[in-house]
């Protein structure tokens, strides 16, 4: 398995939200949608898969890691090397070009090496997702589509195990949903790599290869 | 570190204007107390190095500023005059030998110094082109006044008129440039160096005019004449340039232990001669003063530095200000990066890399400010010192 949940119990300080998942598991290289209503825990269930968030109860494993048991340090080294995560905002650094988002892993942490191969595989992956021709533009010049599919590539760069996508065709129009969608599922395919995509849309449900309804779950 | 210095320097690339801006600020607060403090210390430097180079300083009664202001940077009051009987008086008392100094004219601004050949040798100011004063008429122009005039060995230089409405003062006077002085960066570079003699001669102690004394002289110029004396009319004409032709015809008038000086240098052969020299001038029915300038200056510089307290209390008052604008700023800074660095951390960058991201562009502003204020005030420094 790539991603493990036994007895999952989280809790917001100050609040009387309290998110339980008794128990959840991703398959290596499955797509599955995380699908829930606004408020039932999706974006923190993915934070705390992802180590941003440390639970107060349970187990969590992913990638044949748990990463609430490492220090911060190595909690950092393993999302940023492990874990690709794409957010619904982008989340772009204005200040650089779309080169350099998609290189900003290399440039943030010292467990990933910057190269010319890395650099190499940076325009491929802008070649593939279409957006090579915007590689020296700064993200204010870009449109919603070529935004998530810039933080698509810097999700993908670092090769990572397991996708971590929070809601990232939720501010797309239709067409730059479905050509975000494929593009994702493409490269997850040719990557090898695990996909757990949070959304909304129910629409788009019956691509995945499952969808977890968390309300469902966390009962 | 490569990293973050990359990231930093992209952030502030983007962020130009507000970079400038701050650059700005710190830079304008780092350069005032800078330049200021560097031309304080620069112009007491300039002036201890000349007072402390200049043993004694002797002089009429009065403000002793004046007199040092005067006997040393050619500047200020010209002081109670003295005698050339004084100088000789000085010198009589085997003690010291006297340079007498007459500052009073100017010739197209310059201070013009009437001295002797000595004052030369005193200050070791070697020629940088021409030849030494060789006679009445003659002047040896500082550097700084023969790149300010374009004027060199050959050329003529005209004295200032003291007042161009009296007709009885002294009149404007030729002067031959012998030769110019190599840069001292020292008030001589600023001043025209004559004889005492010619000084006299500006001032109209002495004169030159055709021979009145042979039987051809035009009967109208005459007055009067004696068996010992001839009476000229103002039609007799005065020369107003020294030449070789004209040279012999120059005479003084009157007693030459009259003659005015200004200020006197006396070189004591050794520190004894200077005390017992002192000690000799130090009696209450004195007319000459003899002053240590050293001592003098450093009375003036400590009324200087007291102001200066004033201005560095006010400088340290803007920096304070300064200092907590720029922490306000940082934090407003911080507070609109809060994303940008929330992005940094969920995506899961090194420990600290926001803490050294932030301190990095810090750092660099601080630096090019330091290094714009550095330059700037280096730059006021040299345009000061040419001025």
């Amino acid at each position: 398995m790539m991603i493990e949940v036994e007895k999952l119990v989280f809790r917001y300080p100050h609040s009387t939200f309290t998110l339980r998942v008794p128990e959840l598991s991703v398959a290596e290289g499955e797509k599955v949608a995380l699908a829930g209503p606004s408020g039932s825990g999706k974006t923190t269930l993915l934070h705390l898969l992802a180590g941003i968030l440390l639970p107060d109860e349970g187990r969590i494993v992913v990638g044949g890691v748990q990463p609430p048991r490492l220090g911060d340090g190595a909690r950092r080294a393993f999302r940023i090397g492990q874990l690709g995560l794409v957010f619904q905002d982008f989340q772009l650094l204005e200040y650089l070009d779309v080169f350099e988002n998609i290189l900003l892993p290399y440039r943030i942490h010292p467990a990933l090496t910057l190269t010319a191969a890395v650099r190499e595989r940076a325009r491929q992956l802008a070649r593939e997702t279409g957006i090579d021709h915007r590689l020296s533009h700064r993200p204010g010049r870009l449109s919603q589509g070529e935004k998530q599919r810039t933080a698509l590539c810097r999700a993908l760069l670092p090769q990572p195990l397991c996708l971590l996508a929070d809601e990232p065709t939720g501010s797309l129009d239709p067409a730059a949903k479905t050509r975000v969608l494929e593009i994702l599922f493409e490269q997850c395919t040719r990557a090898r790599a695990t996909l757990l995509m949070v959304t909304h849309d129910t629409g788009l449900l019956g691509r995945f290869d499952r969808a977890i309804h968390l309300a469902e779950v966390s009962r | 570190m490569r990293q973050v210095v990359f990231l930093a320097w992209q952030s502030l690339r983007f962020h130009r204007l507000q970079s400038a801006i701050l650059i700005f600020g710190l830079a304008v607060t780092l350069y005032l107390p800078l330049a200021v403090n560097g031309l304080v210390a620069r112009y007491q430097a300039s002036l201890l190095q000349r007072a402390g180079a200049t043993p004694l300083v002797a002089g009429g009664l009065g403000s002793r500023f004046d007199l040092v202001l005067h006997a040393l940077y050619f500047r200020g009051h010209v002081p109670r005059l003295l005698k050339m009987a004084d100088v000789q008086a000085l010198r009589d008392t085997g003690y010291a030998e006297p340079i007498p100094l007459y500052v009073r004219f100017t010739a197209r601004h310059a201070p013009l110094v009437g001295t002797t050949l000595d004052y030369f040798a005193f200050r070791q100011l070697p020629l940088a082109r021409g030849e030494p004063l060789l006679q009445l008429g003659d002047c040896v122009l500082g550097a700084e006044v023969a790149a300010t005039l374009n004027l060199g060995p050959g050329d003529r230089l005209l004295t200032d008129p003291e007042n161009v409405f009296d007709l009885a003062g002294s009149y404007p006077v030729s002067l031959r440039v012998m030769g110019v002085l190599a840069p001292g960066h020292t008030p001589d570079d600023r001043a025209v160096f004559v004889d005492l003699k010619t000084t006299w001669l500006i001032e109209g102690l002495a004169h030159g005019h055709s021979d009145v004394t042979g039987t051809n002289t035009d009967a109208n110029v005459v007055l009067d004449r004696t068996a010992t004396n001839v009476t000229a009319n103002a039609a007799l004409v005065e020369f107003t340039e020294v030449t070789a032709e004209n040279l012999a015809s120059f005479h003084f008038h009157g007693d030459p232990g009259d003659f005015p000086v200004s200020a006197i240098l006396p070189i004591p052969r050794d520190e004894k001669s200077a005390t017992l020299l002192r000690g000799r001038y130090q009696v209450p029915d004195a007319t000459v003063q003899i002053l240590v300038p050293r001592g003098v200056v450093e009375e003036l510089l400590g009324l200087v530095f007291r102001i200066k307290r004033f201005f560095d209390a006010n400088a340290a008052l803007v920096g304070t200000a300064t200092a907590a604008f720029l922490l306000l700023v940082v934090l407003l800074s911080l507070r609109l990066r809060r994303p940008e660095l929330e992005t940094l951390f969920r995506l899961g960058c090194a420990r600290g890399l926001t803490t050294r991201l932030v301190a990095v562009e810090l750092t660099g502003l601080a630096l090019v400010s330091a290094v714009v204020a550095l330059t700037a005030a280096q730059i006021t420094w040299a345009l000061v010192s040419l001025w």
